[in-house]
């Protein structure tokens, strides 16, 4: 990440919080429109965020991961069933069923994790079509399965959506919290908070310790770590293993944190805009993180403009339609892939087989 | 002197060849032992063997004395033994002390100890006086230091036994220099040294012991003061060669290539060919020699259209063709042999045919119209691998998977069976072995006496000197002299590829 891709970030950022800040300013003090925006960027962020550090792992280790978006949608669906599995037919407490949800959640990415892994590691299928194959998969299973467990009359739950356990509930950071206005965008959901820390502890490994060291040399050179005894296989394996029970963890946050419901094709695209931001980040993941945050800023946009529909100038009035801004974070990500601050490099053996 | 490595009657089959056949091998505590052979003799199979990189289906492997046996590249580390493979094993984006303390990480807690690492990475090298900076990234170092980074990388290890696969095939000759003093410092301290070239100067000169391998087998072991370079040639390829290029006197005639204050620029847009002027007439080969990446590149990327000329002119038989596009430039006559011949000479994914016919498809016979006639492409091939002693299994073969002479050849085959008036030929001979070049050289000569002119760019001084009637030497982009090759000698050849026009004062 350079610095210039970092202004860059910094100057969407702003700019678009400008925009309704100066619409809103009408309605609601500044500065409780900043928190909020801030509060909504940050939470936006978070599956995106999740997800391009599933990229990151993947690929640092060569293998590319296109089936982020199905993993994350199945992650959502058992997460989410587990939870409501446990509050209604076991009677567990509410916030125990929660965390097993998210448990399932980043279980069920580590195995769909595993399945690519032995799709473009061991078959050395094409990584591309491994990836599709998954998130087709994910499109399958989740919409059947939906149908049959919540749907059906004769199901676990009798044919009702169950009455959900909530959401998880947020949680403040001591100290931060009390300072005054500001303070409220440190009172966040677990996943959002585990996102942030994530993405440092990440750094961490790939950068600084001896197994990221060894990640990043399978995705060079694979050779080359192969000829001083470094087990390719088994590095690629476990990285996108892990790459999986992110996507898993990004996938919780939409049943488990988000919303209390599941909803079939409800990642809508998340996955694979976490992979514009993770090449966006030049695949590392305080790039990766900050390119996620161009997305939640660009989303905070959007739902705010809505709210203050009635307020918009009338030489702005293109803003009053839901579709204009609601274009606003795809523009913004076909116009961050297009390159024009810069080119990108991925690791050299992204996305190609290793035979020995 | 004891033993320290001994391969006993390995054998290694891969699909379709017996790599190695019976082959015994030792390796003496502080000596360094050439293994000779060429191209697909077997000798990196049999390297990569005692590098736990390949199971052998048969033999057995010594170190010290004791019987090991090898499943993967860590255990042959185990046992002191170090590899510098020839394409190199680093990783470019990571900075030297990454790549060598890779698999063998200092750690201070959870994180690396690049401090620890990096102090005795430079406490290493400068024992060995070859001074590496640990921070530096490998991308940003010429190919030599690379090599001492390869070398550093293996001691790291604690290796006693070093194999070199091919170690000078990418370097200059001062860089050769250097690494044998490296090497013969290297074995005062006890390491033991396998070497493997096909090269046979060098041979003489650093060997100790010389084992050569034919075929897949040993087929002789000697000694340097046993035997003479012309005999090795022999022996190792198999039949007599001749290691000198027979040539009548050339009888130059008309200019063919007129270069006039030609100016090109690299692609980081720096001055790589500045002010160069010179000319080719036919009959005659120019030979321009000097050390790699003093433009010989760029200027024949844009005599061949291939690189942009930013200034001054290029006439080839009186036409103007500074930045005329490639195939203008080939049809009137010109001919290229590349520098890289895999990547500019090459479609390697294709069968031979479609290379033989690679600039000349579009025209008939091969074509009519839309169609391509492939029957007589085939029939084309056919008759070049038999004229041109192409080693294919069939002109439907993948040209990737040929062995580099032959690769070599299909791009002779197809450049030089057509009219031509000039032939470009850019490191011709590079990485081949001795059979290949005598044959290559024999068909240069041969345009040659037929009239065509011939400009010769090679790395290799011996090459130039050989096979030219007049050398011109570049350095840093310009030509600093163009003499006739009666007058000229490796010395003052050399001194002039170093940049130094005139004798100091006495």
């Amino acid at each position: 990440m350079n610095k210039r891709r970092f202004y860059f970030i910094a100057a969407i950022i702003i700019l678009l919080y400008l925009i309704v800040i100066l619409i809103g300013s009408a309605q609601i003090s500044p500065l409780v429109l900043l928190v909020s925006l801030l509060a909504t960027t940050i939470s936006v962020a978070t599956p995106l965020t999740l997800g391009a550090l599933s990229g990151v792992f993947c690929e640092r280790a060569g293998v590319v991961n296109i089936g982020i978006e199905g993993m994350m949608l199945t992650s959502a669906f058992f997460g989410w069933f587990g939870a409501v599995f446990l509050n209604t037919i076991w009677s567990v407490p509410p916030l125990a069923s929660l965390l097993f949800g998210v448990l399932v959640a980043i279980i069920i990415g580590g195995l769909l994790g595993l399945l690519h892994a032995w799709l473009s590691v061991s078959l050395k299928v094409d990584q591309v079509i491994g990836g599709t194959v998954i998130n087709i998969l994910a499109i399958g299973i989740t919409g059947f399965l939906n149908r049959q467990l919540f749907f059906e009359k004769n199901s676990i739950f009798g044919g009702q959506i169950p009455h959900a356990p909530g959401v998880l509930p947020r949680i403040s950071i001591p100290f931060l919290v009390d300072i005054p206005v500001v303070g409220k965008v440190f009172e966040q959901q677990p996943i959002a908070v585990a996102a942030i820390v994530l993405v440092i502890v990440a750094n961490f490994v790939l950068f600084r310790t001896r197994w990221g060291l060894r990640t990043r040399a399978v995705g060079e050179h694979p050779r080359a770590a192969d000829t001083i005894g470094i087990n390719v296989y088994k590095m690629r394996y476990w990285n996108v293993i892990i790459g999986g029970m992110l996507a898993g963890l990004a996938g919780a946050y939409f049943t488990i944190e988000s919303v209390p419901s599941f909803e079939p094709l409800m990642t809508n695209g998340r996955g694979f805009i976490s992979l514009a931001a993770m090449i966006f980040g030049n695949w590392t993941p305080f790039g990766a993180w900050a390119a996620a945050l161009v997305f939640g800023a660009a989303q905070a946009f959007q739902i705010n403009l809505q709210q203050f529909r009635a307020v918009i100038p009338p030489e702005w009035a293109f803003l009053q339609y839901s579709y204009v801004v609601g274009m606003v974070p795809y523009i913004l990500t076909m116009v961050i892939l297009t390159g024009v601050i810069g080119k990108t490099v991925a690791p050299a053996a992204d996305g190609t087989p290793y035979e020995k | 002197m004891s033993i320290v490595l001994e391969a006993h009657g390995i054998r290694k089959q891969f699909p379709g060849v017996l790599a190695n056949d019976d082959v015994s091998f030792d390796l003496k505590k502080g000596e360094i032992h050439v293994l000779l052979g060429e191209n697909g003799a077997g000798k990196s199979t049999l390297m990569n063997v005692l590098y736990g990189l390949y199971k052998p289906d048969g033999g057995e492997i010594r170190v010290n004395g004791q019987a090991i046996s090898m499943s993967s590249p860590r255990d042959a580390i185990e046992h002191g033994i170090g590899m510098v493979h020839q394409h190199f094993m680093l990783i470019p984006v990571f900075t030297v002390a990454e790549n060598i303390m890779l698999g063998m990480e200092s750690v201070r807690g959870l994180a690396l100890d690049e401090k620890v690492v990096a102090e005795r990475v430079r406490e290493l090298s400068r024992d060995l006086g070859m001074e590496l900076d640990p921070n530096a990234y490998v991308h940003d170092l010429s190919v030599g230091v690379q090599q001492r980074v390869e070398i550093v990388k293996a001691l790291y290890r604690k290796a006693e036994i070093l194999i070199l696969d091919e170690p000078t095939a990418v370097l200059t000759p001062q860089e050769v220099e250097d690494l044998f003093k490296i090497m013969h410092d290297l074995t005062n301290r006890g390491v033991s040294i396998v070497f493997i070239t096909h090269k046979l100067k060098e041979v003489l000169e650093v060997a100790d012991r010389i084992t050569v391998m034919r075929g897949g087998k040993v087929v002789g072991s000697t000694t340097p003061s046993e035997i003479s370079e012309a005999e090795l040639a022999n022996l190792m390829v198999g039949r007599e060669v001749s290691l000198t290029v027979d040539k009548a006197a050339a009888q130059p005639k008309e200019t063919v290539l007129e270069v006039s204050n030609l100016r090109v620029l690299d692609n980081l847009g720096t001055v790589a060919v500045d002010d160069v002027s010179l000319t080719v007439q036919a009959g005659e080969i120019l030979g321009i020699a000097g050390v790699q990446g003093n433009g010989q590149t760029e200027l024949v990327r844009a005599l061949t259209g291939l690189a942009r000329v930013s200034g001054g002119s290029i006439r080839l038989d009186g036409q103007e063709v500074a930045n005329a596009s490639p195939r203008r430039i080939t049809e009137l006559g010109s001919a290229h042999i590349p520098e890289d011949r895999q990547k500019d000479g090459l479609v390697l994914p294709f069968p031979v045919m479609d290379n033989l016919v690679l600039n000349t498809y579009y025209l008939p016979p091969f074509s009519q119209g839309l169609v391509v006639h492939w029957d007589r492409a085939l029939e084309n091939a056919n008759q070049r691998i038999e004229q041109f002693d192409i080693r294919t299994p069939s002109a439907m073969t993948h040209v990737g998977t040929l062995s580099g002479g032959n690769q070599q050849k299909v791009i002779v085959a197809r450049e030089l069976s057509r009219p031509i008036k000039l032939l470009i030929a850019s490191q011709p001979t590079r990485g081949l072995d001795v059979g290949s070049i005598e044959y290559i050289h024999g068909q240069i000569i041969k345009r040659r006496d037929e009239g065509v002119a011939v400009l010769l760019v090679s790395t290799e001084l011996d090459e130039v000197l050989q096979l030219s009637d007049r050398i011109a030497v570049m350095y840093r982009g310009k030509i600093l002299a163009v003499v006739p090759a009666a007058e000229a000698t490796k010395e003052s050849i050399g001194l002039l590829m170093a940049g130094i026009t005139e004798k100091k004062p006495a």
